[in-house]
């Protein structure tokens, strides 16, 4: 005991500053430890740089961004810009981004349809809905999405008829082993000017939103935004398609001995993802949907109908927006998810960011670092904006407490 | 009679003015009428649950008639119409123009290979051995009852993974506590030297978490770390005599590498997320900045680019001549991915817990780590276990990706196994896949359904 007082001379009593040994002072036990720490990471990354260097000129493996504009000399059966086997990994790159960004726009659209109905059945009080919904949900989050993708590739699609027994769609379309062709719309001469008045229809339906929900805050009158909505996005333009002689025409594939021209082709590899994303995808939404409509409280929906208010504008008016800033944050990580998994293209061979840049142009090159540092990038990018968007919407929605 | 089925209202009604008496004055409720047939029993049920509405109506025969688009189809494939028995393609291919269901026979015939991998058959016993041992951790860490659950934790976190390394691969798993001991023989005299500031420094460290006097905590320490040297360096020369031969890990395979792949993430990925966590929230702004770093950078790119980066990447910063073991590299990306979003659930549970438990334990003059280990972390991780179980899930199913860097995990078996041209018949995939689904299933739905008696039971204890 009394060594412990000589040690400790905090306890000594007295104003002036007790002296405590250093290692005691928490506040300069933390700067010695975050330098320690500093010293640590920076060793180590200095050395993990100084050996890559090393083995890099040992191995006469080139570096820099200089590969950037080589010949790529590779095909891409899927692209939505020029590609050419003459092109450069620069291009080769783009193109596997823009397919990435693809598979994620389309995946995260249907993903959230399909989600959301799930979701809502889930709290269905419909038994067979309810249960049906629930088995879905358990079956596909227990099971990883890889065995899932291979599934439809591999089992599902390979099983598709050769291009020679073609099955026939409805409309010119056929389904084969090597994707679905359906016939191409060719835009006329006045095809554009439809265009132009969709645009319009869009622009007169959102300020006339706007109007209306002034208008209901002035007066409490509420306009039918919908039924002008629907008239203005897609009737006004039907009406100027027709009344300008329907300005579009079709090329139809063309189903040869062996291959088949013309049309658009959707290949297998991008169907298989896509549709291995979206109900992965839509399991999780699901399940965040559920929660989101749970966390309203019962009262809540109570207390609507107590006002007066019917089913429907419950639902639309309480339930889903209170619903919507609990289920948004989930939502978006979903999504980011969705675009983070897209990424297993590889596997089954959809040419997507990864496939092409972090697969073909990294054997290609062997300038591992480069190659994964920008793939890498291009992730954290989307990641990045995203959470900032994100976080912009959180805080327009967020609860203002006192 | 009469007294006993109402007494109250009788007693109460009755009793001053005995007038109202007549017979036709009812002196007790009429007993109640039973519910109409239509709405008790099954026809009740069926009524309430399925055709409450029209619109309900319509769903369930919508409901209906999907159940009976795809389940019957299922069972058709998966039994009924299934092939139990064979050996080899011509059991399954289709007789008569029309194509047989599942191909279990396939199944049956290479499950072994599923399991094991190219692991050598006549060792086959060490990895049957490793999944017992597994499972008694298992059962240990998870059953509440369990005796003595304390050397459980000891035996799952420490004992069991040195166990399974020695068992698999048949290797030494101590050996590296030779390595101070061949340095002092050696010429590493610098080395020797930093070896004894190490020791000094670990019982000074030792004394000071004890607050004891340091002086016989540094022999102690000093002396303790000699011992497990020398203790090391005897295991390695008493090794060879056990006699477990050596089995590279190129041959290991199948089950067995998920499930070593998933067991080493489990458990390194859970104290790495914690330390990142307590990071994040440090008030140390260099120990903030690098968790937060690590944190964000690995949540924001794809499982498969950090495992290309452990790939290829990870041999280009060590020095030359330092060998990695593939599996190594992809048990370094997988558990650093992991421990990533670890660190997120942990923090949430920080998150939870009201501030004045943190004052409370400062009040107590408890430091940093004790008020962490005693009153902070306890609590955290309770509420967190449902989080912390779904990580694990994800970190399971994860464990699919290694097929992509070429690591032979079971998924990579089942698409090895079924294009194998001796089982080459036309449901032979769906049937690999469907073994493949029902095997991932049942590890992922244990957890998840541990995951939810979890939370239930931690949510009885907050009932009132």
């Amino acid at each position: 005991m009394s060594s412990s007082d000589n040690r400790d001379p905090r306890f000594a009593g007295g104003a002036e500053k007790p002296r405590v040994a250093f290692w005691n002072d928490p506040e300069k036990r933390g700067y010695l430890f975050q330098i320690v720490l500093f010293l640590l990471v920076g060793y180590l990354v200095y050395m993990a740089g100084y050996n890559a260097v090393d083995n890099l000129q040992k191995q006469k493996i080139a570096s820099g961004f200089g590969f950037w504009n080589n010949t790529a000399g590779f095909d891409i059966g899927q692209r939505l810009i020029s590609y050419e086997t003459t092109s450069t990994y620069g291009r080769a790159f783009w193109v596997g981004l823009l397919n990435t960004l693809l598979v994620a726009v389309v995946g995260i659209f249907f993903a959230t349809i399909l989600g959301f109905a799930i979701g809502v059945a889930r709290l269905s009080k419909n038994f067979l809905v309810n249960k049906l919904a629930t088995i879905y949900v358990e079956l596909i989050r227990n099971t990883p999405l890889l065995l899932q993708l291979l599934f439809w590739y591999n089992a599902v699609l390979k099983a598709l008829p050769d291009v020679k027994e073609s099955l026939a769609l409805p409309g010119g379309a056929f389904l084969n082993t090597r994707g679905l062709f359906f016939p191409e719309p060719v835009p006329g001469d006045k095809f554009e000017a439809v265009m132009w008045i969709l645009a319009a229809g869009l622009v007169g339906y959102f300020a006339f939103g706007r109007w209306a929900k002034k208008r209901q805050a002035a007066t409490g009158q509420q306009s039918p935004v919908l039924w002008v909505g629907l008239g203005l996005i897609v009737g006004l333009p039907l009406l100027a398609f027709f009344a300008l002689g329907m300005p579009l025409s079709f090329n139809f594939p063309d189903l040869g001995r062996f291959n088949i021209r013309g049309g658009v082709q959707i290949y297998p590899e991008f169907v298989a993802l896509t549709l291995g994303l979206v109900i992965y995808t839509a399991a999780f939404i699901a399940e965040a949907v559920r929660a989101g409509i749970q966390a309203v409280s019962k009262g809540q929906t109570e207390a609507s109908y107590a006002l007066g208010l019917r089913p429907g504008p419950t639902l639309n008016l309480v339930v889903i927006p209170q619903a919507m800033r609990v289920i948004i944050p989930p939502l978006t990580s979903q999504y980011l998810n969705l675009t983070k998994n897209s990424s297993l293209a590889v596997a089954i061979g959809y040419p997507d960011l990864v496939q092409v840049f972090a697969g073909t142009v990294l054997n290609q090159t062997g300038q591992a670092v480069e190659v994964i540092a920008i793939t890498m990038a291009v992730y954290l990018t989307i990641s990045l904006v995203t959470s900032l968007g994100m976080n912009w919407y959180n805080a327009r929605k967020a609860l203002i407490e006192r | 009679m009469e007294e006993n089925l109402a007494p109250g209202a009788v007693a109460g009604q009755t009793a001053p003015t005995g007038a109202l008496a007549h017979a036709y004055v009812q002196n007790e409720p009429m007993p109640p009428l039973p519910p109409p047939a239509s709405m008790v029993g099954i026809v009740g049920w069926l009524r309430q649950n399925l055709f409450s509405s029209i619109g309900n109506t319509v769903l369930t025969i919508v409901a209906f008639l999907l159940a009976l688009w795809i389940i019957p189809g299922f069972i058709r494939f998966l039994l009924t119409d299934a092939i139990w028995t064979g050996a080899d393609r011509d059991a399954c291919l289709a007789k008569d123009g029309i194509l047989p269901g599942a191909c279990w026979a396939f199944v049956k015939d290479r499950i072994g290979f599923f399991i094991y991998g190219f692991y050598p058959v006549e060792e086959r016993w060490r990895v049957d051995l490793f999944f017992v041992l597994g499972a008694i951790g298992v059962t240990w860490m998870l059953w509440l009852k369990a005796p003595r659950r304390d050397i459980g934790m000891i035996y799952f976190l420490i004992a069991l993974p040195l166990i399974v390394y020695a068992l698999l691969s048949g290797k030494n798993p101590l050996a590296f506590l030779t390595y101070p001991y061949d340095l002092f023989k050696g010429e590493g005299l610098v080395l020797g030297i930093l070896f004894a500031i190490l020791f000094f420094l670990t019982g000074f460290l030792v004394a000071r978490a004890k607050n004891k006097d340091v002086g016989p905590s540094i022999i102690a320490g000093s002396a303790s770390l000699l011992l497990l040297t020398w203790g090391g360096k005897a295991i390695a020369g008493i090794w060879p005599l056990i006699g477990l031969s050596y089995v590279d890990t190129a041959k290991w395979g199948g089950l067995m590498v998920t499930l070593v792949v998933a067991g080493v993430g489990i458990v390194a990925s859970l104290p790495l997320g914690i330390l990142l966590a307590l990071g994040r929230r440090s008030k140390l702004p260099v120990v903030k900045f690098f968790s937060v770093l690590f944190i964000e950078f690995v949540r924001g790119v794809p499982l498969i680019t950090v495992l290309f980066m452990a790939n290829t990447m990870l041999p280009l910063f060590l020095p030359e001549g330092v060998e990695f073991d593939k599996l190594l590299r992809a048990l370094v990306g997988i558990g650093l991915f992991a421990s990533a979003y670890m660190a997120e659930v942990v923090r949430a549970g920080l998150q939870a817990l009201p501030k004045g438990q943190y004052e409370g334990a400062m009040a107590m003059g408890l430091g940093y780590w004790q008020m962490m280990r005693l009153i902070v972390l306890p609590q955290a991780l309770k509420v967190t276990i449902p989080n912390i179980v779904n990580t694990y899930i994800g970190l399971f199913k994860d464990t699919s990706l290694l097929l992509i860097v070429g690591i032979f995990d079971f998924l990579k078996a089942i698409e090895t196994a079924r294009i194998d041209p001796q089982w080459a018949a036309p449901t032979v995939s769906p049937t690999g896949y469907a073994f493949a689904a029902i095997v991932y299933w049942f590890f992922c739905y244990g957890m998840a359904s541990y995951a939810r008696a979890t939370e239930r039971r931690l949510s009885a204890a907050d009932k009132r």
